[in-house]
């Protein structure tokens, strides 16, 4: 099993990849409270979009697991696991213990 | 080229893909190519995938190996695909099924997965493959049909969701070109089709190439969401 302090890590890895593409306005803090998603997020849709695509890179370079993260039960959970660095990871750590018991 | 670009293309096997993956790897591109067989064949500057286009693990794993060894891909050609003639009345589930898998899924899950890899250089070039039976509204060939109607489609609203991330996507639509696919059609049917078109003549592997040339070059930045229709029809 993966612990949940590593997957965040991994996600902080991919959101300092993103912050160098964007303006300095829009970069995002590595912290656990950081919003990702939703009215007070700073993160555009496109910039919102490659960062998922980068957390998903990650998982698969330093973790060594595949995820799809934009499936269909992240899309319909009434709260979604993008809201914050904390609720990605949580949603993240519970595919991956999906996974490991597939 | 300045430098090597990096195309996969879809269903090499044989046909339309291999020729396609021969004229690239001749150009200079650096070309991967896939297919649910094996390739007979060897080419310098090709590398070979065994693979169902519609299996999402396998191509996520192509994929992961061509950003690990190449770092970039710049070029996708959605070239798979499958026919059924038939008419509606008695075309089995199982065949639905087959031709959706290989020619809408498959090319969905090509184009999201390449996407991811093309949005980090900022660049990507997508190719997908419809057909002139579509405008046709050709009889006995319904689910062929509609499978690449959603071809058109697809490429359409990608176009627009990618275009921020300088991807472009674009369609061809070939003629009838003298392939395995248009094998078990009856000669009657192909000369009507072909009597149909504003040219009429069979399409040449030269054809599809010439309209893909076009799509990829680095100054179509600004040709996304577009169909060529081969032949004359529209």
């Amino acid at each position: 099993m993966i612990e949940k302090e590593r997957i965040m890590q991994v996600i902080f890895g991919a959101m300092e990849d993103v912050n160098s593409q964007l303006p300095p306005e829009q970069q995002l803090e590595t912290s656990k409270d950081t919003i990702l998603f939703g009215k007070s997020g700073k993160l555009d849709s496109l910039a919102l979009v490659t960062l998922i695509v980068a957390i998903e890179e990650k998982i698969e370079e330093e973790l060594e697991a595949r995820v799809t993260l934009a499936d269909e039960r992240a899309v319909s959970q009434r709260k979604s696991p993008f809201k914050t660095v904390e609720t990605l990871t949580d949603y993240i750590t519970s595919l991956l213990k999906e996974e490991s018991n597939v | 080229m300045s430098k090597q670009h990096v195309m996969l293309i879809t269903g090499t096997g044989k046909g339309i893909g291999k020729y396609l993956a021969e004229h690239y790897a001749g150009k200079g591109f650096k070309v991967i190519g896939c297919d649910i067989k094996p390739a007979d064949y060897t080419l310098e500057n090709y590398h070979h995938f065994c693979l169902d286009v519609s299996d999402e693990t396998k191509v996520k794993e192509m994929l992961a190996t061509i950003r690990k060894t190449h770092g970039q891909l710049d070029v996708l050609i959605n070239n798979a695909g499958i026919a059924s003639m038939n008419h509606f009345l008695l075309t089995p589930l199982r065949t639905v099924r087959d031709v959706l898998n290989t020619n809408v899924v498959g090319t969905f899950l090509l184009c999201r997965e390449a996407s991811k890899l093309m949005q980090k250089n900022h660049y990507g070039r997508i190719v997908n493959f419809s057909t002139i039976a579509v405008p046709l509204k050709l009889e006995g060939e319904a689910v062929y049909v509609a499978s690449k109607a959603a071809i058109v489609y697809l490429t359409q609203v990608l176009a627009k969701e990618l275009g921020e991330f300088g991807i472009t996507v674009n369609t061809i639509g070939p003629a009838p070109v003298k392939t395995d696919l248009i094998r078990s059609v009856p000669q009657e049917k192909i000369d009507n089709l072909i009597r149909r078109q504003a040219i009429h003549r069979f399409g040449e592997f030269r054809d599809v190439s010439n309209v893909i040339d076009f799509f990829i070059r680095p100054e179509s930045d600004f040709v996304t969401g577009q169909v060529i229709y081969l032949g004359g029809l529209s």
